[in-house]
């Protein structure tokens, strides 16, 4: 942290590799994390239609695979997937598309590049700290992708990795729990990063109720990712303990494994496990919903031309959803055999959780009310998203009712029920933010028509993928199954199901080529715009496009007022940003 | 209304109160995405640029939302408090008294089969030791010496059942988690490793009168494994046939004699 | 443009931004021994031999006491190195850097020999779960002792440069570093009666 790294003098002296590569400038930073991510994404996505392939027409010969897996190859001898394979993907799928895709894409690339900017900030607090936690994520995800090429391949256990189930399977297991701790670490430094930054870093006059909601939301996850990740961390060092040093923390006495008894001292717990994982879990999942919310919640402000009703509201919310989100993880273990009393603790909780969502939900409705709404590109997907995660959340409902959870817990209605939330929910605030924050970048505008060829079948295809799995969950499949339910009588009904859903997710990868495209050709050939094209009013729009390097503003900006003052009674333009002094 | 949210074929006593309240949890979500939904796509036609090109600073100013909201809290808790937790109370977290004369049924899970122990006349079960497992002849590690177990009933993916009495099953697990799923009578109970977590319930509809109903002569009801366990958990698959008491007794006595004709072979 | 209140107090919120930042981090690591801690009870509560299993492994108290003193006494001369900063009297801080570091590697010896004694007994993590949470409990503790062994060997090596051409940033790194130590110390502290004792 000399001073000289922080001069505003441009990047001239440092070389290609301080400048690309170990950059501690936390636009660059912003700028690895969410290439790195969207290939994630992406991977996780492939993984995906490989089993969607298997589901929809099981145990037949994928035509596009035929032959690129040999005829004796484990994982797909001449195109057809094996089961083990088939879990090998799911747990990966899982894994990546949380850990790899979501957190590090709404945290670490949004996360980094907005927040210094909407702040006020020059950089991060700890640029050298923000650098380690970007390549702590590298060197996981590298394990992550490493573990297919191990003996028995990947991870095969669930995302969940249930012991002892995870603890007697292959090596892949053990690249997991590693790769895990990288990505925790990864997490808990940006996460004290953020907070230091946030607290710290405001520019003058930039008071906690003046944040815009982005950064609200961006902080409320950070306090969730410093506290909720390490329990995992420690039950990951467990768990590692049991696979490679014979402990058996989750292990109990008695076991028999394919006949033979496991030689190991016993007198574990497994739902130990469960405990320790879903006290990370489920805060998880809010980390997963919250910078989305705060994404869209800027989009709507900016594009109704109003401020966002009920901030206040909305900011308090956030953190109550915080606070609670660290008392609802055994939701997840309803069916392991819980007393009324406990059962009814976590349900209660869990509904008192849903009422801050509707509450943010309502707010930013009821902030389009009275508006003038344009129906630019990225408000189309913010826009989206509010249906979307609304489907979503209520499916939560009957899952947190342990009554109803008897006939719903593992079936597809639990895919169904987050897919909504993260799917046509995070992924299309990630797609509004993109849209939104490119001319900050680079400059320029994403192609808007191209958006929206983009948009209307992603959205269509979202659902033809998402609401089947409702229907099938409520006729009793379960999930997880390798051949999507065609062994079973009661599945038959919805069978047809599958091969609906797998061709939406066909079609789904097939129109991201279109947003690919978007995004390549508009780096080069975007229309250029002014530094503030969307007419927006937070600090973020008070620096040059792109930013300064190491530094990001020419003189650093003092908030005036609220963040979201559009349409201001008496003001001669539809907005008045923070950064400008009085009204003109 | 349960035909319209697709939900299985109904068989057991206490699975109406399960349907009741997923009923009206969905119809709650339903009324709450309609009239959400209603309103969001009149502000998005409403408030378009077009038709109303300049925006309106202060917005609504109603308490509407907040009283709305305190309704979403109240029908929550009229949900948990009236039907979740009492329902827990009664029917999962209590054991059924001995007046109910309950049938008790041992079900052991096993990485992909389900072995299911029944008593046999004299109402013990037969000890059971892990040494003794032997996946060929003695899958649970029956003990030879225990007079109770000699006349133990043991199967293999096939759960026979009365109707009509309330039956008690106790899980247990030989290596991981399961999950014991059967979907038309809403039970589903995981099966953790190192316990025996027994779950309670009456079968209203006998397989006869279900292969009526679905018009199927070869359908079953089933048991399905819900919990990821490995490479085989897809095909985790057993059946449940469902008697009357007197064939189901017939098919008991059956089997007693089956199995201690057969036992000569396996311990002399 | 330098990245504002390294060194001094950000007036609204009374803390620089390395002092907040040990304090979140600590917060983190309350979390982590925390739910080891959980793990400890858990697996006690459903243990039926686990005091023959405690027995058995014959934890030293003597050495454990010990230990706490050299820990208890190295937060000492923590603070006595800190607050040598602070009067500007850079020699006795070193000696008293010195000395903590010192003893800290006097732990790890402790640690060491109580270690071997157990695996020359044949007790390894997977004998039992009682020696299984002790292993990981005073083997991640450890792990942060040695992490404080090297950052503080940083501090009072190389790192001792920056006393001449910031001396009040010296100085807040120190302050940082006694924060985690007399985490680590207080982890002790609570690992102790745990496993020796109780
Ligand atoms: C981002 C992710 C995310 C989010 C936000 C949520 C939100 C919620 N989740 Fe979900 N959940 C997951 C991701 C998520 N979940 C995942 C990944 C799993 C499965 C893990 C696995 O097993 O693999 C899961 C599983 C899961 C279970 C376990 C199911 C089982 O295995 O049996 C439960 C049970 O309680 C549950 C409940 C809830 C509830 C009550 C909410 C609530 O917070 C939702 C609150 C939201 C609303 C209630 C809707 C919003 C409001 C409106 C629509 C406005 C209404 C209108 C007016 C005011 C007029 N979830
Ligand atoms: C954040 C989390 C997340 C996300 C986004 C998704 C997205 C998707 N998921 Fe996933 N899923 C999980 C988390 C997630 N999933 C988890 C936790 C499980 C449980 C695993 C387990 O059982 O253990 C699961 C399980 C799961 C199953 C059940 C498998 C089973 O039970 O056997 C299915 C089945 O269809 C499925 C489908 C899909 C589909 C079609 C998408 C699609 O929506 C994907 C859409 C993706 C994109 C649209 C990619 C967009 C990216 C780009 C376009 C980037 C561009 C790139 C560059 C410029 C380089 N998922
Ligand atoms: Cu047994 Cu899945
Ligand atoms: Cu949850």
């Amino acid at each position: 942290m000399s001073a000289d790294d922080h001069v505003g003098s441009g990047n001239a002296k440092h070389g290609f590799w301080r400048t690309y590569v170990f950059s501690t400038d936390h636009k660059t930073i912003g700028l690895q994390y969410g290439l790195t991510a969207m290939c994630f994404l992406l991977f996780g996505f492939g993984l995906m239609l490989l089993m969607r392939w298997q589901l929809a027409y099981p145990e037949e010969a994928n035509p596009l695979l035929k032959n690129l897996f040999g005829e004796n190859h484990p994982f797909m001898p001449g195109g057809v997937m094996m089961p083990d394979f088939y879990n090998q993907l799911g747990a990966m799928h899982g894994t990546i598309m949380v850990f790899l895709g979501i957190v590090p894409i709404a945290v670490g690339a949004f996360g980094n590049y907005v927040v210094p900017l909407q702040i006020g900030a020059p950089d991060m607090a700890f640029p050298k700290l923000n650098m380690a936690s970007y390549w702590c994520y590298f060197v996981g995800g590298v394990i992550m992708l490493a573990s297919f090429f191990v003996p028995g391949g990947a991870a095969n256990s669930g995302w969940t990795s249930y012991a002892p189930l995870s603890v007697i399977a292959t090596d892949g297991q053990t690249f997991w729990l590693i790769g895990m701790i990288a990505l925790i670490t990864s997490s808990l430094l940006g996460a004290v990063n953020f907070i230091v930054t946030i607290i710290q870093l405001r520019a003058e006059g930039m008071t906690f109720m003046r944040l815009p909601f982005f950064v609200w939301a961006q902080l409320v996850t950070a306090f969730l990712l410093l506290l909720a990740f390490p329990p995992l961390e420690a039950a990951g060092i467990l768990q590692l303990m049991d696979r490679v040093a014979g402990t058996s923390f989750f292990l109990p006495s008695g076991l028999v494994i394919s006949g033979q008894p496991l030689q190991v001292a016993g007198g574990g717990s497994a739902l130990l496990w469960q405990h320790l994982f879903w006290f990370l879990a489920h805060p998880e999942v809010y980390v997963l919903i919250l910078p989305a919310l705060g994404i869209v919640a800027e989009i709507i402000a900016n594009n109704t031309r109003r401020p966002l009703w009920g901030y206040r509201s909305m900011v308090y919310s956030t953190i109550f959803l915080g606070f609670m989100s660290f008392i609802v993880w055994a939701h997840h273990m309803f069916l392991t055999g819980m007393s009324t009393g406990i059962s009814s603790f976590f349900q209660t909780t869990t509904m008192i959780i849903s009422i801050p969502s509707v509450v943010i939900l309502t707010a930013l409705v009821i902030s389009l009310w009275g508006g003038s709404i344009r129906f630019t590109a990225p408000m189309l997907y913010a826009l989206a998203f509010l249906p979307m995660f609304a489907i979503g959340g209520l499916t939560g409902l009957p899952l947190g009712l342990s009554a109803s959870d008897i006939a719903l817990h593992d079936t597809y209605y639990v895919i169904g029920h987050f897919h909504y939330i993260v799917a046509p929910g995070t992924i299309f605030a990630v797609f509004a933010g993109i849209h939104y924050w490119f001319p900050k970048i680079t400059g320029r505008k994403m192609n808007d028509t191209l958006a929206k060829l983009h948009f209307w079948p992603s959205l269509l295809f979202m659902n033809g993928i998402f609401m089947p799995m409702l229907v099938q969950g409520l006729a009793g499949v379960s999930r997880r199954l390798y051949d999507g339910g065609a062994a079973y009588a009661h599945a038959q009904d919805v069978l047809y199901l599958n091969k609906v859903m797998s061709h939406s997710a066909f079609g789904l990868g097939v129109v991201q080529v279109i947003f690919i495209i978007n995004l390549v050709w508009s780096i080069k050939s975007g229309e250029k715009v002014s530094r503030n094209p969307w007419d927006a009013t937070t600090l973020e729009w008070a620096a040059p496009s792109p930013p300064l390097p190491h530094g990001n503003f020419e003189t650093l900006p003092v908030a005036y007022r609220g963040p979201t003052e559009y349409s201001v009674p008496g003001s001669s333009s539809d907005f008045t940003p923070q950064f400008q002094a009085e009204e003109s | 209304m349960s035909k319209l949210l697709g939900l299985p074929l109904l068989a057991s006593e206490h699975g109406g109160k399960i349907d009741q309240l997923i009923i009206y949890v969905h119809i709650m979500m339903v009324v709450l995405f309609v009239g959400w939904g209603l309103f969001f796509a009149y502000t998005l036609i409403r408030f378009r640029k077009s038709r109303h090109p300049i925006a309106d600073y202060t917005g609504v100013t109603s308490h509407t939302s907040t009283k709305l909201e305190i309704g979403v809290a109240v029908a929550e808790i009229w949900l948990l408090v009236g039907l979740s937790i009492p329902f827990w109370a009664t029917e999962i977290a209590t054991r059924p008294s001995r007046e109910s004369n309950p049938l008790e049924v041992r079900v052991i899970a096993q990485q992909f089969a389900w072995n299911v122990h029944y008593p046999g006349p004299d109402g013990v079960f037969g000890r059971t030791t892990v040494a003794l497992v032997n996946e060929q002849t003695n899958p649970l590690g029956l003990d030879p010496e225990d007079p109770h177990g000699s006349d133990d009933v043991t199967t293999i993916n096939q759960l026979y059942l009365p109707s009509d009495r309330r039956v008690v099953v106790n899980l247990s697990t030989k290596d991981v988690i399961h999950s014991f799923s059967l979907p038309e009578f809403r039970v589903k109970q995981d099966i953790i490793p190192g316990m025996s977590i027994p779950v309670s319930f009456v079968p209203t509809m006998t397989t006869a009168t279900m292969r009526e109903i679905q018009k199927d002569e070869k359908r079953n009801f089933e048991i399905a494994c819900a919990q990821l366990c490995g490479l085989g958990h897809y095909r985790m698959r057993g059946f449940v046939t469902i008697l009357p008491e007197e064939e189901f007794q017939n098919w008991l006595d059956g089997q007693v004699q089956e199995q201690q004709e057969g036992e000569d072979d396996i311990w002399g | 443009m330098d990245i504002p209140y390294i060194v001094h107090a950000r007036p609204d919120t009374g803390v620089n931004n390395g002092k907040l930042g040990v304090w979140l981090f600590l917060a983190s690591e309350v979390m982590l021994f925390g739910a080891l801690f959980s793990t400890y009870v858990f697996l006690r509560v459903g243990a039926s031999d686990w005091h023959t299993w405690h027995s058995e492994a014959g934890l030293s108290i003597p050495i454990g006491t010990t230990n706490t003193i050299v820990l208890i006494t190295s937060s000492i001369t923590m603070v006595m190195a800190w607050a040598s900063l602070m009067m500007k009297e850079f020699g006795k801080f070193r000696l008293y850097f010195g000395l903590t570091i010192a003893l800290a590697l006097v732990f790890m010896l402790f640690k060491a020999i109580e270690y071997n004694a157990k695996f020359s007994h044949g007790h390894f993590p997977g004998t039992n779960n009682f020696l299984a949470i002790y292993y990981v409990l005073t083997g991640l503790h450890a792990l942060h002792i040695l992490g404080g062994i090297i950052v503080n060997s940083y501090l009072i090596g190389p790192g001792a440069k920056l006393w001449r051409t910031n001396a009040a940033q010296f100085t807040c790194r120190i302050e940082a570093a006694g924060l985690y130590w007399h985490f680590v110390d207080l982890v002790w502290i609570f690992l102790f009666p745990t496993l020796y004792l109780l």
